[in-house]
């Protein structure tokens, strides 16, 4: 059986359409064969956090961006049009209307494709966020740094930077 | 075409017939053809794409109306 063709791809924008895009691709590239390795750093984290759930952090400063940083599918928001919230509403509401999948429904597909889902520990680090079982959804199993990443793209067919 | 088993993928945009149909194949016998109907046009590229990447055989496309159907060989487990 030939060697899977891999896909790796850093995403570090926690903008819902990028959000999109992204797991669009890996489930697609998953669905052809591919072997799919996602990367979550900086705002990219606020996709794959839980949705419930605080986060407990030390420092004033951590504590003011993760209060206003919170995080989650569900918090996430167009990078244009938001406008306070109802441009991200009614994007919601046009996926809904085109049976498009929720980026929810996005992550658990990709899991269940074997796509592997991983948080950047340095970024965790930086903003204060415990990388414990509460933070993250359960489809993050590994938490890594740039180092892996590089390890994975150098053998990657295809790279991509979200 | 004649097809052995057939995938409703109305009103689905992409990926969502591919991840679909990904899903669908494992029920077919090799050999056997699946007939995936849908109506984004974007199938039209995708699906020849994807029969490429996994070597199964995109046997042709055939419309009627707003209905797209493709036709693919399963040649493999």
């Amino acid at each position: 059986m030939a060697e899977k063709e891999k896909l790796t791809m850093a995403v570090l924008s926690g903008d819902l359409e990028r959000a999109l895009a992204a797991f669009m691709l890996a489930t697609t590239a998953a669905s052809m064969g591919m072997e799919v390795s996602m990367f979550f750093t900086f705002w990219g984290l606020n996709i794959i956090k839980k949705n419930e759930g605080g986060i407990r952090s030390k420092g004033l400063m951590r504590k003011m961006l993760n209060l206003m940083n919170r995080g989650g599918s569900k918090r996430l928001k167009l990078s244009r049009f938001n406008m306070l919230g109802l441009g991200t509403w009614m994007i919601k509401r046009l996926m809904k209307d085109t049976n498009m999948p929720s980026v929810d429904e996005f992550i658990a597909m990709a899991h269940q494709m074997g796509v592997r889902i991983i948080a950047c520990t340095t970024t965790c680090g930086m903003m204060g966020i415990p990388a414990e079982e509460d933070t993250f959804r359960s489809e993050v199993t590994t938490l890594a740094g740039a180092a892996y990443f590089l390890g994975e793209a150098r053998h990657s067919k295809v790279t991509l930077f979200i | 075409m004649k097809a052995d088993q057939s995938l409703d993928c109305m009103g689905l945009y992409c990926p969502m017939p591919i991840v679909k149909t990904v899903e669908k194949i494992k029920q077919l016998k090799q050999g056997e053809v699946l007939e995936v109907v849908a109506d984004d046009k974007g199938i039209k590229q995708d699906m020849p794409a994807w029969c490429e990447a996994t070597g199964h055989e995109f046997l042709g496309v055939e419309e009627k109306g707003n209905e797209i159907k493709v036709y693919v060989k399963k040649t493999h487990a």
